[in-house]
């Protein structure tokens, strides 16, 4: 049997829903037999929510004020305790599993296996490098703990329909303050969120400016779409930050993804690989996004837009 | 402020379409053009910036890899880093290999801050900044947009998911920076001449007394699945036609 410790992400109210995309690769190892760890100040909400995930055996929670915010100094070291008892950590290749498992890893002296896509066995996976250029099977040594996080975008949600039990845990982990929370500036959240998101609509630098690039919030409105943007639409503040997708933004795997005046650098199609269907609108019929996109129109967006926007569920 | 430590990796120039061997042995790195990883020019810049705008502080570009390794440090010297220190070998180094090696030149340099890239666009870990952090028991900010200094602190506006965060660190601390921290000079000739001229030490990894052995034995390395290539269409109709007919709207 394998003990896997996945580290549940949450914003104080709700699991985010990597976690349950983490459960499913956990899934995939042989005889995993799966716990969640949430730490926060109160997580009795995202821990009822780790408890239902089906496939949990059971949930632990680490209550302390300390963990109000997901610092990776303040909760990697309380991970490396609860660790003991387990074969394999998985955390989420999010931002918040990118900055805290490393620290974790290093914290029990072994490496990390970052952005497992395939289990091939217990210790054996498969993980993009070059910016998905390539592919490399790697093997871990089983004499050690395997820490990993998971390219979430690889994987299905784990169904609810469990109910695994959940534990408070106290653990006698001294904290550093060496790092303090300041604040934060997050977008509006009326829309769908990027990462989980059915629908996909990105504009590249082609938009030409902030005001143009509203154009495609009719078009994602109409779709219940979320919106993102290439790196040179965001570096022009044409959108924010976190809007952008690709090797260094977010990696998605929507159903359907509409590229509008983006040129398809790799650097871009990374972050797109695994969307069911990608659709291309540029003015170049050269652009490299048409050799991905399953439908491609070459075509000027100023115009493509409104039309599109327009034939869309009945005008 | 007194010392700021970058570190510089050697990697395969972005532009690059990289290839896989048809052994499967790894990418095909013969005769592929080398460069600074992006990431960790911007680190370097906004250490150039900072000491720009100090008085006396020392800029030291450190990395760990092959001899030719010289060339990317005398890039680093060329932007204006002070000196630098190429930890020298021929082996694959694991990010928690790089970390304590890493920690190693920190036990000698001191510095206040250490600058890394947040990710090695070769092996895409983003591992090693936390990792140094980790082990050198010091604060980590991550994903960095934003770098103030104010005395013994420093202020840090990171990149997440959600948007931006600010935290604020004790010195000395580990900053992993993202793309839109800065953008990196351009070196100028003179400055490549001037570079010849700074020290640039050369000592062997065994003699940190950190071993290189890897914890992850690479099996095989492929191409990724390709995409079937699609269809054009010739307007807006026939999209939307085409959207209908795979159920999409
Ligand atoms: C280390 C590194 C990491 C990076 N990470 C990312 C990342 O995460 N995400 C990312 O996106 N990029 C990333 N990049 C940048 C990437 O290399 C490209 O520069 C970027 O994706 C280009 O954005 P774009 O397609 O919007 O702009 P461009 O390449 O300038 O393309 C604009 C396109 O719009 C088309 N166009 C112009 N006018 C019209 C019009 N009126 N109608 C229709 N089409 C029009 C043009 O034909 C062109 O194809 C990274 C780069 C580096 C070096
Ligand atoms: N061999 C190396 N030499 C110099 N810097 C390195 C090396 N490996 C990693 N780094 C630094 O660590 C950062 C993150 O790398 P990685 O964790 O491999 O993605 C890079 O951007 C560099 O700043």
């Amino acid at each position: 049997m394998h003990k896997i410790l996945i580290v549940g992400e949450h914003d104080g109210k709700a699991l985010n829903p990597a976690t349950a995309k983490c459960v499913t690769c956990a899934k995939g190892i042989p005889d995993a037999e799966i716990t969640i760890a949430v730490l926060g100040a109160d997580t009795a909400g995202p821990a009822a929510q780790a408890a239902a995930l089906a496939g949990v055996k059971s949930v632990l929670r680490v209550d302390r004020p300390e963990n109000l915010h997901p610092l990776a100094a303040v909760f990697a070291p309380q991970l490396a305790a609860l660790a003991a008892d387990y074969s394999h950590v998985f955390g989420p290749s999010t931002s918040f599993g990118k900055d805290l498992m490393p620290r974790l890893a290093a914290l029990l002296d072994v490496g990390q296996v970052s952005d497992l896509m395939a289990i091939d066995g217990a210790y054996r996976f498969r993980r993009p490098i070059y910016a998905g250029n390539a592919i490399v099977t790697v093997e871990a040594d089983p004499s050690r703990k395997l820490i990993a996080t998971v390219r979430v975008a690889s994987f299905q949600a784990a169904p609810a329909g469990g109910s695994a039990a959940v534990e408070s845990k106290t653990l006698n982990v001294s904290l550093p303050t060496h790092t303090r929370y300041v604040g934060a500036k997050t977008g509006s959240t009326d829309r769908p969120d990027l990462q989980t998101a059915a629908r996909v609509i990105s504009g590249g630098r082609a938009l030409g400016s902030a005001e143009n690039f509203k154009m495609l919030f009719g078009l994602a409105d109409k779709l219940g779409a979320a919106v993102g943007a290439s790196r040179a639409a965001v570096d022009a503040g044409y959108a924010p930050n976190e809007m952008q997708v690709g090797q260094t933004g977010k990696i998605i795997s929507p159903e359907m993804y509409i590229a509008i005046g983006i040129s398809g650098a790799i650097q871009h199609l990374t972050g797109i690989k695994d969307a069911r269907t990608i659709v291309a609108i540029n003015k170049d019929g050269e652009a490299p996004i048409f050799e991905v996109a399953d439908v491609g129109l070459v075509a000027d967006l100023f115009q493509a837009v409104p039309e599109l926007t327009k034939l869309i569920g009945g005008g | 402020m007194q010392k700021i430590m970058v570190c510089i990796k050697r990697v395969v120039d972005y532009n690059v379409r990289i290839r896989v061997k048809p052994d499967g042995s790894g990418v095909i790195l013969d005769g592929v053009k080398m460069s600074v990883n992006p990431f960790d020019e911007i680190a370097l810049e906004e250490a150039l910036r900072i000491k720009e705008r100090g008085a006396n502080i020392e800029v030291v570009a450190v990395s760990i890899g092959v001899a030719d390794t010289q060339q990317q440090l005398r890039t680093a010297l060329a932007m204006g880093a002070d000196r630098a220190v190429l930890v020298q070998t021929d082996a694959a180094v694991e990010p928690l290999t790089a970390a304590k090696v890493f920690l190693a030149l920190a036990k000698k340099e001191n510095p206040d801050l250490i600058f890394l890239g947040k990710q090695a666009i070769d092996d895409d870990a983003n591992q090693t900044g936390q990792m140094l952090a980790a082990i050198w028991d010091r604060p980590q900010a991550t994903y960095a947009s934003k770098v103030e200094i104010a005395a013994d602190k420093a202020s840090i506006t990171r990149e997440v998911d959600a948007g931006l965060e600010t935290i604020e660190v004790d010195l000395p601390a580990v900053v992993t920076v993202d793309l839109r921290l800065n953008e990196p000079r351009y070196v100028k000739l003179p400055d490549i001449m001037k570079a010849k001229k700074k020290p640039l030490e050369v000592t062997a990894l065994e003699a940190l007394g950190v071993s290189a052995a890897a914890q992850l034995r690479s099996v095989k390395t492929e191409p990724p699945a390709q995409r079937q290539k699609g269809v054009m269409v010739k307007d807006v109709a026939e999209l939307v036609e085409a959207l209908k007919k795979k159920g999409l709207i």
